[in-house]
């Protein structure tokens, strides 16, 4: 056991952030899909879209409360944690973070309340209205943010000072980095993956039980629906860019990630296999011939480079985590499409209320696109070591000079302790809605 | 520029402690002037709405602090490294506290997140009051800057320094009285009934204390913290704040008298922008002081991000503020007149 506080800062910052991210993808994913329903509400009139929204909103509640007391932490963990990093970088960065807090956070925390209490007080127009905002503060939120990491997969738009310090040279450019762009378009998507997951699941659930049949068949046809459009749209085209950005500007990365040693051509795309980092070669492999050539740079013969062209002090320091995690991501994503194709097909067919096997697969499905989403963010951040800022500025330069490892590991260990129990409370509070279902609020009010 | 961004940081982070400390206070209040599951739902419906708002002020000034002065936040939190994660704590304990009461409606449930906001709001502008203590005593910044404290060692601010020393605890229990003082008024005008009447009869215990509190604090601060009334004295602006805060605390306590409530929180918010405003305005540009070596401190001229990312900022930030103030003044019509104890299937 080390007690490098380099380690430590790592493990926690990876930590939190990880924890905290469970939320904000389902919060995301359900403000979207929450819109959808009360307009189809305000369109057609029937109860039913208003009872399903009304118990989607309560779940988005407890989800939203729970990202922001863990999102707390993270905007100061920068400064705590990583402060030579927060220092250089403040000047380019701090403006993201900052305009996340003015221009998303004030708008989400002034219509969170409305949209979970006010439906009576707003009416139905105006509660719309407050569904429209929380979704379009949330994903406001999630640009900043996702422009700040792209910032660091590929800095543009700075300029670097000679005391090491980063300055904006064009603001336009660091907010519209075209890496933002494309992280943005595939995260997001990817957070409607976990929305619609999660509400087929509840659809499902309720169905299989014979219980609450409109809101149950409201959130299951939702989910079914939005889960196959997202669900494809994480791969094509949203992935699939992100995935010729990697191979155009980190080679190396994409190199980790595919477990790739050896340069040349018709690049295989591999399916299973054990990175052996030691023997420089992956052991087992199943791999399609070509496809990964094809996929990188639009050509089959293109060439891949592999990991032995590449300094060693540049590879990313945890190949065999990045690997999986890439791995495990593609793989689940293309589960999640086959499964909302076939509940799809059933769907059209008016069919998928009384097919049971199918029922039980959505209903036990919902913990994947949170594992898909998390093995996403790990591949783009262990994909991005071993540098803090790609190419600028290494992690181990950017953490605090005055912290010791025994005031991390103690930090840390009280994160652990809290977020047991938030996660506790989290699944029993969702477990005790979702028992109690639609209508009238679980605990009485009165 | 940099003394514009430590005017917009300062701002901010004062409409922080005005917006978040009224709810502090009335959640620190919590279990002593509501009784019943009634009262106490009229006093989280009081807050509920505003609470996560509040405390967006917290990060947004944050964000400016990160962006315009990013040495300053860098060298501030990782120093103070085991009381900003105490506050990180407290806060999340805070915010589930309030969010989660409702779902279960269970008395140990309930009691057990009523207690939980009690005591994380007591302890929140404690914290916070002891972190501007240490930055007006000093701490010990080395010659790049950086400094480490650990929570306590000799409770001296002249012996070995620690965070906590008999005048950073000052300074908290000064923030701590001045905000449940202010939580007070705030309930007493926002609820009525029995809520009210004790949220008044707490204001009026309370006074006197922030008055000695505060008086106390002041002389420790001339011994300890000269600068601060050297600045005082010669700055205007400083002396003009001097006179709001003045001018705050006496209607905080006239108002209340008259049975004005709103008049006599507004008068609590003035006092604690006044006493914001005139510390900033009497310690500029130091924003962290060096407590050996006066040349270290961190300033708002030394410690600024570079030229062109606080004009980059200026672009965007003004558009942001107006629109929050918006969000803040539909909020508070929207929610405008008192919280009844009455039954109401909508709310916390």
């Amino acid at each position: 056991m080390t007690t490098d506080p380099l380690f430590w800062h790592r493990l926690q910052f990876g930590f939190t952030v990880t924890f905290h991210y469970i939320f904000p993808q389902l919060t995301m994913g359900l403000a979207l899909l929450i819109v959808l329903l009360k307009a189809r509400a305000l369109r057609t009139g029937n109860a039913a879209w208003n009872d399903a929204a009304r118990f989607w909103i309560r779940i988005f509640g407890l989800s939203f409360a729970m990202g922001v007391v863990t999102g707390v932490p993270l905007e100061f963990q920068f400064g705590t944690n990583w402060a030579v990093f927060s220092h250089r970088a403040g000047g380019v960065i701090g403006q993201t973070l900052a305009m996340e807090g003015i221009f998303a956070f004030f708008l989400e925390s002034s219509f969170l309340g409305l949209l979970v209490w006010g439906e009576r007080r707003l009416g139905e127009r105006r509660h719309f209205a407050a569904a429209l905002a929380l979704f379009a503060g949330s994903w406001l939120s999630g640009y900043f943010i996702i422009a700040t990491n792209a910032f660091m997969q590929h800095p543009v738009g700075h300029a670097i000072l000679p005391d090491g310090t980063f300055r904006i040279e064009s603001l336009a450019r660091f907010v519209f980095n075209p890496w933002a762009i494309v992280q943005y378009l595939h995260n997001q998507a990817a957070a409607v993956v976990t929305g619609s997951f999660v509400m087929a699941a509840v659809g499902a659930f309720w169905t299989l039980r014979r219980e609450h049949s409109a809101a149950a068949r409201a959130s299951l046809a939702t989910g079914v629906v939005a889960g196959l459009i997202s669900s494809i749209l994480v791969a094509f085209p949203t992935g699939d860019a992100q995935g010729k950005l990697v191979a155009r500007h980190k080679p190396i990365s994409l190199a980790a990630m595919e477990g790739r040693f050896e340069s040349g051509p018709r690049a295989p795309l591999v399916v299973i296999g054990q990175p052996n980092v030691e023997e420089r070669k992956l052991d087992n492999p199943i791999a399609l011939p070509a496809v990964l050539s094809y996929l990188a740079y639009g050509s089959f013969s293109a060439d891949v480079r592999g990991l032995l062209e590449f300094p060693e002090s540049d590879w990313p320091d945890n190949i065999e985590l990045l690997y999986y995690s890439f791995h495990v991501m593609v793989g689940l994503g293309t589960i999640l499409i086959a499964i909302a194709a076939i509940a799809a097909i059933f769907l059209a067919r008016g069919r998928l209320s009384g097919a049971r096997p199918v029922l039980w697969v959505l209903a036990l499905t919902f913990p994947f696109p949170f594992i898909a989403n998390t093995a996403g963010w790990m591949t783009a951040e262990l994909g991005r070591q071993p540098w803090l800022i790609h190419g600028l500025m290494r992690t181990a330069e950017g953490a605090s000079p005055t912290v010791h490892g025994g005031a991390t590991l103690f930090t840390t260990l009280g994160f652990l302790g809290l977020y047991f129990v938030l996660g506790v409370l989290f699944l029993a509070l969702v477990a005790k809605e979702v028992a109690h279902g639609p209508g009238p609020p679980a605990a009485e009010r009165s | 520029m940099e003394a514009l961004w430590f005017a917009i940081a300062s701002v901010m982070l004062a409409i922080y402690v005005v917006m978040d400390g009224f709810d502090f206070g009335a959640g620190a209040l919590h279990l002593s002037v509501a009784k019943t599951d009634r009262e106490r739902r009229q006093v989280l419906a009081a807050i509920g709405p505003f609470w996560d708002g509040n405390e967006v002020w917290l990060l947004a000034g944050g964000g400016v602090l990160f962006l315009a002065f990013p040495k300053v936040l860098a060298s501030g939190l990782s120093g103070f490294y085991l009381a900003i994660f105490l506050v990180l704590w407290v806060l999340i304990l805070r915010g589930i506290s309030i969010e989660l009461r409702s779902h279960v409606a269970d008395g140990m449930w309930r009691s057990y997140w009523d207690a939980t906001l009690t005591i994380a709001s007591a302890a929140a502008p404690l914290l916070l009051g002891a972190a501007l203590g240490n930055l007006l005593r000093g701490v010990p910044l080395d010659e790049q800057g950086w400094f480490a404290l650990s929570l306590f060692e000799s409770f001296s601010p002249r012996g070995t320094l620690g965070i906590l020393d008999w005048y950073t605890v000052l300074a908290g229990l000064v923030a701590q009285t001045a905000i449940l003082h202010h939580g007070a008024l705030f309930l007493a005008w926002k609820t009525d009934g029995a809520v009210r009447e004790r949220s008044l009869a707490w204001a009026r215990h309370l006074f006197p204390a922030v008055v000695v509190l505060f008086l106390a604090a002041t002389a420790a601060t001339a011994a300890i913290a000269p600068q601060v009334h050297r600045g005082l004295v010669a700055r205007p602006l400083a002396g003009l704040a001097t006179v709001l805060f003045l001018f705050g605390l006496a209607t905080s306590f006239a108002a209340r008298r008259a049975g004005k409530d709103l008049l006599a929180f507004l008068g609590s918010s003035a006092f604690l922008l006044g006493v914001l405003a005139a510390t900033a305005a009497a310690t500029y540009p130091t924003m962290i002081r060096a407590i050996d070596d006066p040349s270290r401190s961190l300033t708002a001229l030394n410690a600024a991000a570079s030229h062109a990312s606080l004009v980059s900022g200026l672009w965007w930030w003004p558009f942001g503020f107006v629109l929050a103030i918006g969000y803040f003044v539909l909020l508070f019509r929207l929610h405008r007149g008192k919280v009844h104890a009455a039954a109401e299937r909508e709310g916390y």
